[in-house]
């Protein structure tokens, strides 16, 4: 049942909703709007991972020769510095927790706005500049950050590595840093205050709930890294010596702190894209989402235990306590298979419509299993110990991130017309995917042999083994294809730019998005419906078609 | 059984990783192929046919509880494999050979204690660790300035030389032979190149090595030589980068 | 508000223990200390949430019968467009820029930050625009 809704909105000193106001570039630096801010955010972190992407094939390219010349030795190390750090950083996190989160998460729980507006822009700001900041290192006469996106102290000591672009680095991340709490703080409020009537917090979506999970860990875990990187500008200008053994410093500390906040990161970055596959499985298999609690638990548990292995990447310095983290990062396999196996229960029995999105969540799927396989390799310390800075890793979380870019697109696709109106063309969408997941694996999977043949990783070049050669230029044709497929999606959204109006629901969607206009209105909804469980619209669509019901949380009848 | 892509190394420790590695890639086939062949039939066998809307189930509890706990099984399992090896790769047996390896920005001295005995080299002008086979040999690894990683593949091994951190390990090589190292952390400039040898040869080889190394003639003239083919191709001395900033 | 406490308060139990185990068993000190710290974050609005949701009165939005009618009306104050934020965030920009380049930046820096203080608040107080 529909019940038609008055939920006006309304600030002290107005009486009725105006939309007049701003344009043009003078909206875009006044808004408050979180749809358009996750638009910014959006459109500022594909270009992000443009520019990744690119120093990325300059890698692959420096890497098709055993003694490459393309980049110099001071070069390449800029390169792959700025290669992870422009990815992770400025890439991955602010694709999703600003951008699609931003725009989403209040839609679906039938909130107005994010719950602090004002705070969610100055999140942007903070972000963008971050990234100019960052970035700019390479107009420095020293060049960009050139230790490695995680630097590890002595290495990024004023001493080793004096100049600007450090410098830079770190207070980009400082910008960025706050940017992500921030926007961590607002979707705990937004979550925890502004559902609709009826959206108990066992009825938000998995998408809702696995940010409400991210934005704990992101509360918990950038604080680490801001107070790491203080200290580490301070022993760069300040004459500190936290992390150096001259002044009675550790320079393990650094690893400790560093990846304290490293390890809930790479969930910070994972939990937001297996949301989103976790809405488009059930739509396209036209199944609620099998084993909705268990995905909850499973979610809760992944939050837990990140907090508890980020010595799993220190397995090599041989001064952590080997046997808890390999426990406990052992464990963190079982959540993550609960949820791979809770995918394919919704999928089964089913009725799947291989959309472009769809074909992302599947290839996420799969991509994702071998990411994680090799990721319970890396959890033994004795087998870590000669796959660790090898390949192999590279290889590993390659494998795990190219799946969270599968995810990601298939999230763009699917939300996409929800925020601008239109639909993306389908053809050249499953194109972008074919080229997208074949060029992965082709990517990935000779690093992990390269790897297991001994090829550490951070080699600008490899003279003494001139037959990695083959499997180098095998791995950089899957990167050439990858490439490919991002042209395809900027063609496609130039194609498609305003052709294809898509209404409401063009998906036959289950949550509180699909009930509003595509795009939602100022303030987001006119009318909600009745919400007597986790897919609110689908009951509305299709009353006779109710789940079968289980714990309070869901009812039969209206 | 397939190697799956790894080797049993050429020590007494890499071979029982080599064997942990097969059981878990055994596992890792198993798990990974039975999940691809679920999520492939699932794809073929529902795909849409006409409109009719299919049962909407949404949980079953007994196959939930079935795939927790058989993971968490499996994980206790692969656990106790880990802790064997480990304990066995990370013993402390006696041993009668010690080596001294310090890295340092970019290359590698080996020493040996009790004997004036110093290899040095940088870069590409890799410096050989010469030990005796089939006896333990006691590393004590540490660096002179930023993180090195001192890794051996034969061995299936490696491990950071952390500045003011002494790290201790047992190699025990069971065949002779020359193999490679490098390091595998980033260490700055010239990482890439930070080469090294090892050399496994007999125990009467070694004593023959080291006896006649420790003659203060042949010292010095490996030091000698060791300094004029430094000087040869690449010059990796402390370079200051061109920065703009102090 | 319930369900909210209850997964901060896990979470921090979760960590607790997790802490004990860790910290007498490694005896290393940084790993410790954070996940204590990571404890006390769960907690501090884990308890908050525990003790006002014995005391709020229920809400629309945890009511499983609830109908969208209980939730008109007001909402919540969601201001409108704000030059604030920007500035602010330029404020911040020019901070960081004042480490890497020179204190003399602290000036554009903190003259941002602190006009962006003051006007936001007082565009807080006035009720801003839509």
């Amino acid at each position: 049942m529909t019940e038609v809704l008055d939920r006006p909105v309304e600030t002290p000193d107005h009486g009725h909703e105006q939309h007049h106001g701003p344009t043009g570039i003078l909206k875009w630096l006044t808004t408050t709007d979180h749809k358009i801010i996750g638009l910014s955010y959006t459109v500022t972190s594909v270009m992000m991972l443009v520019i990744g992407g690119a120093f990325a094939e300059l890698i692959r390219a420096q890497l098709t020769t055993p003694n490459g010349t393309l980049v110099s030795l001071a070069q390449y190390n800029e390169l792959f510095t700025m290669h992870g750090s422009v990815m992770i950083y400025l890439f991955a996190g602010p694709f999703a927790f600003g951008g699609l989160a931003n725009i989403i998460v209040p839609i679906q729980i039938g909130a107005p706005d994010m719950a602090f507006p004002r705070l969610n822009a100055l999140s942007y700001w903070l972000y963008l500049m971050g990234s100019i900041t960052m970035l700019s290192g390479f107009f420095t006469a020293g060049g960009a950050a050139n230790f490695g996106w995680v630097g590890y102290a002595p290495l990024s000591s004023s001493i080793n590595t004096p100049g600007a672009g450090a410098d830079l680095w770190i207070g980009g991340l400082l910008l960025t840093g706050f940017s992500a709490i921030f926007t961590g703080v607002n979707l705990c409020a937004t979550i925890f205050y502004l559902r609709a009537p009826g959206m108990t917090m066992f009825r938000m979506p998995i998408f809702t709930w696995n940010m409400l999970v991210t934005a704990i860990l992101i509360l918990l875990a950038f604080p680490v890294l801001t107070a790491g990187l203080i200290m580490l500008y301070a022993d760069r200008h300040f004459g500190t010596h936290i992390y150096s053994v001259a002044g009675g410093g550790v320079p393990v500390l650094w690893q400790h702190i560093f990846w304290f906040w490293g390890h809930p990161e790479v969930y910070i970055l994972a939990l937001p894209f297996f949301g989103m596959a976790t809405e488009i499985i059930p739509v396209f298999s036209k199944k609620p989402v099998f084993g909705y609690k268990g995905m909850i638990f499973a979610t809760l548990s992944i939050a837990a235990l990140s907090l508890g292995v980020w010595a799993h990447h220190m397995f090599t310095t041989g001064v952590v306590l080997l046997p808890f983290f390999s426990i406990m990062s052992l464990l963190i396999a079982v959540p993550t298979g609960i949820k791979i196996f809770n995918w394919i229960g919704t999928m089964w029995r089913g009725q799947i419509w291989f959309s472009t999105a769809m074909l992302m969540a599947i290839g996420f799927l799969l991509t994702f299993l071998i990411g994680g396989l090799t990721g319970i390799y890396l959890a033994s310390p004795p087998l870590d110990f000669f796959t660790h800075d090898t390949y192999f890793v590279i290889a590993h979380f390659h494998s795990v991130v190219m799946a969270l870019v599968l995810a990601g697109m298939g999230g763009l696709y699917y939300w996409g017309p929800k925020v601008t109106g239109y639909l993306l063309n389908e053809r050249i969408g499953k194109i972008q995917f074919w080229f997208l997941f074949i060029g992965t694996q082709v990517f990935t999977l000779p690093l992990y042999l390269l790897g297991l043949r001994g090829m550490p990783r951070r080699m600008a070049v490899y003279p003494h083994d001139p037959q990695w050669k083959f499997l180098n230029d095998l791995s950089t044709v899957g990167a050439v294809l990858i490439g490919v497929s991002t042209l395809l999606f900027v063609v496609n959204i130039i194609v498609s730019w305003k052709k294809y109006p898509a209404g409401d629901n063009p998906w036959d969607g289950h949550t509180l998005e699909w009930f509003t206009t595509s795009p939602p209105p100022h303030h987001n909804f006119y009318r909600l419906p009745q919400i007597r469980s986790e897919r609110p619209t689908w009951d509305h669509n299709h009353p006779e078609h109710k789940a079968v019901p289980h714990g309070k949380h869901a009812e039969v009848t209206p | 059984m397939p190697t799956f892509g790894a080797s049993q190394g050429d020590s007494t420790s890499s071979r029982s990783v080599f064997h942990l590695w097969q059981g878990f890639s055994v596992l890792a086939a198993i798990i990974g192929g039975l999940v691809v062949a679920l999520v492939v039939w699932a794809a073929l066998r529902y795909r849409r046919r006409g409109d009719a809307i299919p049962a909407q189930y949404q949980y079953h509890i007994p196959l939930e509880l079935l795939y927790t706990i058989v993971p968490i099984l499996i994980v206790f399992g692969l656990f106790a494999a880990t802790l064997v090896v480990e304990n066995k790769e990370l013993a402390n047996p006696k041993t009668s050979v010690t080596i001294d390896v310090n890295a340092f920005q970019w290359g590698w001295k080996f020493s040996y204690p009790g004997t004036p005995v110093v290899v040095v080299g940088q870069t590409t002008q890799a410096p050989t660790m010469v030990m005796p086979s089939d006896t333990n040999v006691h590393i004590n690894l540490t660096s002179t300035d930023v993180v090195h990683g001192f890794y051996v593949k034969a061995f299936n091994f490696s491990r950071y030389a952390l500045p003011g951190v002494l790290n201790q390990f047992t190699i025990r090589a069971v065949k002779t032979g020359t193999f490679f190292g490098q390091c595998t952390q980033l260490c700055g400039l010239y990482h890439s190149l930070m080469f090294f040898h090892v050399k496994v040869v007999t125990p009467a080889q070694y004593q023959t090595w080291l006896s006649q190394n420790s003659s203060n003639a042949a010292v010095a003239a490996a030091a000698q030589s060791a300094q004029s083919q430094q000087s040869a191709t690449y010059v990796p001395a402390k370079t200051t980068l061109s920065s703009g900033v102090k | 508000m319930k369900v909210e406490a209850k997964i901060l308060l896990t979470l921090g139990v979760f960590f607790g223990a997790m802490c004990a185990v860790y910290w007498n068993w490694s005896l290393e000190n940084a790993g410790g200390v954070m996940m204590f710290a990571g404890m006390l974050l769960c907690f501090l609005p884990g308890l908050y949430y525990y003790w006002w949701s014995r005391r709020m009165k229920a809400r629309p939005e945890d009511d499983p019968h609830a109908t969208q009618s209980e939730g008109a009306g007001v909402v919540g104050a969601f201001p409108g467009t704000s030059i604030w934020p920007f500035t602010l965030g330029m404020g911040a920009f020019f901070v960081v820029l004042a480490l890497v380049f020179g204190i003399w930046f602290m000036i554009p820096g903190l003259g941002l930050v602190a006009w962006a203080v003051l006007g936001g608040t007082a565009e807080g107080r006035r009720g801003g625009r839509v």
